[in-house]
């Protein structure tokens, strides 16, 4: 079933002195329960895509079908209130679109004892470690119950240990909730360790230079594919597709 | 603390209390030198007394204002025209920024209105008060309202303005109001910006409240002051300036615990 669709999608912005083009003639689709990567040079648009995906911009030209209420957006840095605790904080969705019913507030506290979070309920964000905020980011994503997770460059903010052992929980946590994620990166291993499919994007204005389906698809978890033989070659061979598309 | 602390740390933390010990010691002292040295320069003629006060005829006077009630009443009246013009130009400031922060368009609208009335020194617009709101008390908290109120604006709509703009396209991707932007996040954001803006409008309360006291009053510390230089008392003016210090060093030590109390998690 297909869940995100986009058709010959345009982005035009405009200033003073210039336009500028930032995506152009734009087309792919997601089906359910896939895990998708946007891999793209940087300043090529991606993070554009995924705000006209989840409607905070309006395409120029082009259609965009998708359940705008059901989509999770998690972004580069954690974003969490400090003023809020760990419980305020996954609960902020659901607030806001005035679901807090005691089925939807169980399910994100399950959600935290789940994933190892419970004990920090009442503290306040500025006690957690980089990547236990990022998990409690995730959460609070997860709480409004999304049909689509759009992630962008979620762990760009981490250094390189935590970003490697979050990167596993996070797509444990996507996989165990049967979620369908759109992930937007320019770090090729980042990609090729969590997308079935990956969708290659040229240099600005952004169009689909190719797309990759894995080899690695069977390998269940982002550091088992890292350390794969197929890991190497794939590798070279999209960093060939980018290097191709920014010349 | 149940743990035992290492012999460095605790040199570190008594170094820590004896360093804080100084600090206070000489405080006092420097209040108690100057004090002394004003006193001995009068008692030996140095200076004239006449024109400089000392601290032992300050002293009397103030006991001879408690005794009789003047200082109290005056001081009371200072005051409450001070908390007044500070809560109304606390409250409207804040208003009107959150109707700035609103609407982008009024913001672009008012900005060089606003930036105008900054600059405009307030004691220009008391002739103007004294016609339109009388010589009572209603001139003196609308100076200090006057006074307050614009840089509580700014400021506030600076914080406003400067919040998160990730956070805020979190909250739009969760589809949340612009209402629920201002609650959810920018007005629990920016209660430390409120807290520093009380601060500073304590200090322009009362600059308002003694200035209008100045233009128009019977009562109160400024029209006390006026009155002693007239009639060339520098006691009394001495003794209302110590007094008026006192209070608005409460009056911030008021705010400055509120603050800490409030800002612990912002």
């Amino acid at each position: 079933m297909k869940i995100l669709e986009l058709k010959n999608v345009q982005k035009i912005f405009y200033t003073k002195t210039q336009e500028t083009t930032a995506v152009e003639n734009l087309s792919f689709e997601v089906q359910n329960g896939e895990f998708v990567a946007l891999l793209g040079p940087s300043g090529c648009g991606k993070t554009t895509i995924l705000s006209l995906i989840a409607g905070l911009l309006e395409p120029t030209k082009g259609e965009i079908s998708v359940h705008q209420n059901a989509i999770g957006y998690m972004l580069q840095r954690d974003q969490l209130f400090p003023f809020r605790t760990i419980r305020r904080n996954i609960l902020l969705g659901l607030e806001i679109q005035h679901k807090l019913t005691p089925d939807n507030v169980e399910n994100a506290y399950n959600l935290l004892h789940k994933y190892g979070l419970w004990e920090y309920v009442n503290s306040y964000p500025n006690a957690l470690s980089g990547g236990m905020r990022q998990r409690v980011a995730l959460i609070r994503t997860l709480a409004t119950n999304p049909e689509l997770l759009l992630l962008d460059e979620p762990f760009s903010a981490l250094d390189f240990q935590t970003r490697l052992s979050v990167c596993d929980d996070v797509y444990d946590i996507i996989k165990k909730e049967h979620k369908t994620a759109l992930l937007v990166t320019h770090d090729i291993s980042e990609a090729l360790s969590m997308a079935d499919r990956i969708i290659v994007l040229t240099k600005r204005p952004a169009k689909v230079l190719t797309i990759w389906e894995s080899n690695l698809k069977d390998i269940p978890t982002p550091l088992g594919r890292r350390e794969s033989p197929l890991f190497g070659k794939d590798f070279e061979l999209l960093h060939g597709y980018l290097r191709g598309g920014v010349v | 603390m149940k743990e035992m602390l290492s012999k460095e740390h605790v040199h570190f933390l008594n170094s820590q209390k004896r360093r804080k010990v100084f600090v206070l010691l000489a405080q006092i002292g420097t209040l108690v030198v100057v004090l002394a040295l004003w006193e001995l320069l009068a008692q030996t003629g140095v200076i004239d007394a006449f024109i400089t006060s000392c601290p032992s005829k300050i002293w009397a006077t103030f006991v001879e204002l408690i005794g009789n009630g003047t200082l109290l009443h005056h001081a009371w009246v200072s005051t409450w025209e001070t908390v007044v013009g500070f809560a109304i130009g606390t409250i409207l400031g804040y208003a009107i920024a959150v109707v700035l922060w609103w609407n982008n368009f009024l913001k672009d609208v008012f900005e060089p209105y606003i930036v105008v009335l900054n600059s405009l020194p307030k004691i220009a617009l008391g002739p103007i008060i004294i016609i339109w709101a009388g010589t009572g008390k209603a001139s003196i908290i609308t100076m200090a309202v006057l006074i307050s109120v614009v840089i509580t604006t700014i400021t506030i709509l600076n914080g406003f303005c400067n919040t998160d703009g990730e956070k805020i396209l979190l909250l739009r991707s969760m589809r949340a109001s612009r209402f629920q932007i201002f609650t959810k996040l920018v007005a629990p954001s920016n209660v430390p910006t409120l807290m520093a803006t009380l601060k500073i409008n304590v200090g322009m309360a009362w600059i308002g409240s003694i200035m209008g006291e100045y233009l128009v009053s019977k009562e109160g510390l400024g029209y006390l002051l006026v009155y002693g230089s007239q009639v060339f008392r520098l006691d009394l003016v001495m003794t209302c300036t110590i007094v008026l210090c006192a209070l608005a060093g409460v009056m911030y030590a008021v705010v400055a615990l509120l603050e800490k109390i409030v800002v612990k998690r912002f």
